[in-house]
């Protein structure tokens, strides 16, 4: 099982969930996931974010494999100057 | 359209072009002359990177109409180093990391030719005057004063050993 | 100065850590280095583009008949030359660049090109430029972000509706979107306090003012494909928005990179090349294309003003309770302000249990921004470090005490969401309450400020190439610009993991045919990435060349190491092999010696940053000296020490400048009133004394020498220190940027 903490920007689709745990071994699966959960996350979280896995952020995460047991935070993706 | 025909010396040699009229120094070396080195920031002689010294004076080139440097004498970057040896001002930007991106580096080196020229021992603030009038927007400054100190001293213990000032 | 954490069994090394020359460094003393408007090709035209006069019109005609007939004139590009990206259904964002690039219907800020020319002479291109007939429709204009807001304020996009908002707007608005940050409960958190300020500040826009305009040359073939030279933070990513532009595969461009003349984020998009690019195919001849300084400042992408709103709460003893903060953002004509890295980066440096953060991307009639240098964190810094300070004094409490009270530190949940790793923002405060400057007394009639600040520092994709030559010296090839010395630490690196001598290893920045691909360097990532690459070269080839000394020798791999700079046989019986020795004989064990290799480089450490300043403040002017400036940043590693300190003081030096001096000054009307070095004052050598540093070194765990960016961090504290120590100077506190001599003296004068 992982943890998903979800930022204050996705909760006019999350609505009162702040996290939640759900099975899933790649980020791919979780996104997947997600949009059944709370349907149209999918695209939001594939624009210009970044994933933090246990605290290490990667940007272009999509195939990453997320450890049982992990927190997992989307960011925006940070550019910087 | 009519041009000027200029003579001039530029870093040791006799140097002829045709200008434009209404060209600039600045756009005369680097277009007729074809020396690079001299570099344009603004245009408007409120940065410093075109400066180079004319009959020992610092200057912005791109304050000067190029027919102006009829009969004159010109350093620019390029006639800064001996064939073989780097000037004492070169050396220490380089080992003091006075640079970082470089575009205002010539303009700094011969900004500070010309003070070390007329002020052979100047203290921290006397050089941090001198080169008021040359922007960096890279490296705070800090380091550029130190190269500038460090080479009056070098030169000044050259001058000690050899009699020659320059 | 140094302060090393060296962890259990650090190594020390022999060249990270030296302060070698850096071998690009000759070519830049003695003027050889080509920038971006040094190429000179045969045949080449010069060019030159109309710009709008107006803040906000339609345009209702472009007619360019009077410049293409004029003599020298060969080619003129408006829109119409380039793919309507609109039509074609291309991504929002593409489509705001390719009109930022050549207006199509409407000009969004005075200075938005509308054309552009190309001629046989600077003077005619400038002259066809100015020939070339706009008919505008002009339309009422925002400039700030409380204008843009403003109800019934004139709309710059027709479909813009603000993202983020809950329930979605139905009417178009000049907000983009809306970020939000929130934890824990508000109310709780301001009734828990003790002290509970409130404060709005504004900020304008600042231009990152490197020293070198923007330049490029194209040279287009008849085959459908150019060469462009350009000096730009990341020849790749322009390749790949020039091409969008033009509607071509980014193949189509080989860009070369030209030495660059400063760029702290403004030269990471792009301006000038693709009209550079489709000038050369109409014309069918090289263009280079060159801005002045007025253009500079009118039409490249200064950063935000903004308009921010804090309140914030605090214990007696100290503790942070509760952060609220509202912020807008300017991002001039186009959608991308640095709002949400604000937003992320505000309250990043602390541990606040309750706080909701709010911040809306607005657009207005000025040039689209662009990054400056930890973009959007020093914006809010501002106001966070700000109200700090006003909330120490409130409780009679030391500022650094405050923030090592509240400060985060490993396993601290960040505001923006997961755990941090091992940081050292407790270090950067330590390191200035423990340094001679903070113990020294304040002189009189002088004030003294503290501030701290962060930046994410960021990883990404790098590649390099390394080979060994005959002679045995090593040639290091990357594909990022070197915005700060970073050829440098690539030489540097080689050299220790080679163990040879730092002056046998050479760096190029190769061009986009040559290299594979590099992000943009920015992000403070290339001495991490771009260095991690570069080591992963090194260590393939450490193991290839032992793998040849055990041909050599006819033993095995196991049975050779390298140390020192060569391979020895671990028994001592054969003579040591040097790279030369193995280079020279490369053929006999496998050929040439070169490995290329890349990444997308993780584990970027981020880096913190505290700061002190020392203030001789003349009350009958206003006028403020910086007397003493002290910075501490933790580096991870400083791997070139004199490169690393340059970084520092030259962002403390930006952030100087933006609390005191700069700041885009629009009349009425809605043009420049100071596009000039003139009357956009940056830091003079005058204006400063020496830039104090101490760098901190705790180590980055996931890098192989614990590096940590440090290109942007320095510039996040500058501004709220100064505004400390005006306050503790002066009892007046100024909230709105810039603190100008005029506005502190206004200040002084209405202090009883």
């Amino acid at each position: 099982m992982i943890t998903v903490k979800f930022s204050a920007s996705l909760r006019d689709l999350t609505g009162d969930d702040k996290e939640i745990e759900v099975e899933a071994p790649t980020v791919r699966k979780l996104i997947s996931l997600l949009d059944e959960r709370y349907p149209g996350i999918g695209d939001r979280l594939s624009e210009a974010t970044s994933v933090a896995i246990n605290g290490e952020i990667l940007p272009d995460a999509l195939y990453e494999a997320i450890p049982d047991g992990a927190e997992v935070h989307f960011l925006a993706t940070i550019a910087g100057g | 359209m009519s041009r000027t025909h200029v003579n001039c010396e530029i870093n040791g040699d006799h140097v002829d072009f045709l200008s434009e009229s209404g060209a600039s120094l600045l756009n005369a070396l680097r277009d007729d002359v074809g020396l690079m080195g001299v570099k344009e920031g603004c245009g408007t002689g409120d940065c410093g990177a075109c400066s180079i010294l004319m009959d020992d004076r610092v200057t912005c080139a791109c304050l000067i109409f190029a027919p102006e440097a009829e009969g004159r004498t010109i350093v620019t970057i390029e006639g800064l180093a001996a064939a073989d040896e780097l000037h004492p001002l070169q050396q220490c930007f380089l080992e003091g990391a006075a640079l970082q991106c470089g575009v205002c580096t010539p303009g700094f080196l011969l900004a500070a030719k010309a003070l070390l020229d007329n002020n052979p021992t100047p203290t921290e603030t006397e050089v941090r005057y001198a080169l008021a009038g040359n922007l960096c927007r890279c490296t705070g400054y800090d380091k550029i004063i130190r190269a500038v100190l460090e080479a009056a001293d070098i030169l000044a213990a050259n001058a000690a050993t050899n009699g020659d000032a320059k | 100065m140094t302060m090393t954490e060296e962890p259990t069994g650090a190594p020390s090394y022999k060249w990270v850590g030296s302060r070698s020359v850096r071998p690009d460094g000759l070519d830049k003393v003695t003027g050889k280095a080509q920038f971006g408007a040094d190429l000179k090709l045969p045949n080449m035209l010069e060019g030159a583009v109309t710009r709008s006069p107006h803040a906000h019109a339609k345009i209702i005609s472009i007619d360019t008949t009077a410049a293409e007939a004029m003599a020298g004139v060969h080619a003129v590009v408006t829109a119409a030359d380039l793919p309507d990206l609109a039509e074609a259904g291309a991504k929002t964002d593409d489509i705001f660049m390719s009109e930022k690039i050549l207006a199509r219907s409407k000009v969004l800020w005075e200075g938005h090109p509308v054309a552009a020319v190309a001629a046989t002479s600077r003077e005619i291109a400038r002259a066809a430029a100015a020939a070339i007939v706009v008919e505008y429709e002009p339309l009422p204009h925002v400039l700030t972000v409380t204008e843009a807001l403003a109800d019934g304020a004139p709309v710059l996009h027709e479909s813009m509706m603000t993202r983020g908002v809950d329930p979605a707007p139905e009417t178009a608005s000049n907000a983009a979107s809306r970020a939000v940050h929130e934890r824990g409960d508000l109310d709780k958190g301001f009734a828990d306090a003790d002290v509970v300020l409130e404060r709005e500040y504004t900020t304008k826009p600042v231009h990152q003012g490197y020293i070198e305009p923007h330049a490029c040359v194209a040279d287009a073939g008849q085959d459908g494909r150019a060469n462009l030279f350009v000096s730009s933070q990341g020849h790749f990513s322009m390749r790949a928005m020039t091409a969008t532009t033009l509607g071509w595969d980014p193949s189509q461009l080989n860009v070369t990179p030209a030495e660059i003349g400063g760029g702290f984020g403004g030269k990471t998009t792009i301006y000038l090349e693709p009209l550079a690019v489709r000038l050369s195919t109409k014309a069918g001849r090289p263009v280079r294309l060159v801005m002045g300084r007025d253009e500079v400042f009118k039409a490249t992408g200064p950063t935000s003003g903004s308009h921010m709103k804090i309140k914030m709460g605090i214990t007696n003893d100290g503790q942070i309770t509760a952060a609220q903060i509202w912020m807008a953002f300017e991002a001039g004509a186009f959608p991308g302000s640095p709002v949400g890295a604000a937003g992320m980066t505000a309250i990043a440096c602390y541990t606040v249990p309750n706080f909701f953060i709010e911040g809306f991307d607005v657009v207005c009639n000025k040039p689209k921004v662009a990054a400056y240098r930890a973009p959007g964190a020093p914006i809010i810094a501002y106001g966070v470090e700000s109200i700090i300070d006003e909330l120490c004094l409130a409780i009679d409490m030391d500022p650094i005490d405050v923030r090592l009270k509240n400060a985060a530190v490993e396993g601290t949940q960040a505001s923006y969401g997961p755990e941090f790793p091992r940081i050292g923002f407790v270090e950067t405060l330590e390191a200035i309450r423990d340094s001679e400057h903070y113990r020294s007394p304040v002189p009189e009639g002088y004030g003294r400020g503290v501030a701290s600040g962060f930046w994410f520092n960021i990883g990404g994709n790098s590649t390099a190439t390394v080979h060994v030559n005959e002679d045995g010296n090593v040639n290091v090839i990357t594909g990022s610009p070197d915005i700060g010395g970073s050829r440098a630490s690539m030489a540097l690196f080689a050299a220790e993991e080679f163990g040879i001598d730092v002056g046998r290893v050479s760096t190029k920045i190769a061009d986009t045919q040559t290299i594979g691909f590099n992000d943009v360097t920015g992000g403070s990532r290339v001495t991490l990435a771009t260095g991690k690459v570069v080591i992963d070269c090194c260590r393939t080839i450490k193991q290839d060349l032992r793998r040849r000394a055990a041909k050599t020798w006819d033993c095995e791999i196991d049975d050779v190491e390298w140390v020192e700079g060569q391979a020895q046989h671990a028994s001592g019986t054969e003579t040591p092999l040097s790279l030369a020795d193995l280079a020279a004989k490369a053929s006999r064990t496998g050929g040439p010696i070169s490995v290329t290799q890349s990444d997308n480089v993780r584990g970027a450490g981020a880096g913190f940053t505290t700061q002190l300043v020392d203030l001789e403040i003349d009350d009958e002017t206003g006028v403020c000296r910086v007397a003493r400036y002290t910075t501490a940043q933790d580096a991870g590693k400083a791997i070139h020490p004199s490169y690393v300190e340059g970084q520092m003081q030259g962002g403390v030096v930006q952030g100087i400048g933006w609390a005191f001096n700069e700041e885009y000054i629009h009349r009425t009307d809605g043009t420049l009133d100071n596009p000039s070095f003139l009357d956009y004052r940056i830091p003079v050598a005058s204006d400063l004394p020496m830039i104090e540093t101490i760098v901190v070194e705790v180590p980055n765990p996931n890098h192989p020498y614990g590096v940590r960016g440090v290109g942007e961090a320095g510039i996040v504290p500058p501004m709220a220190a100064i505004g400390n120590a005006i306050e503790r100077g002066t009892g007046c506190r100024l909230n709105d940027l810039p603190m100008s001599p005029i506005r502190l003296l206004d200040a002084i004068n209405h202090r009883h």
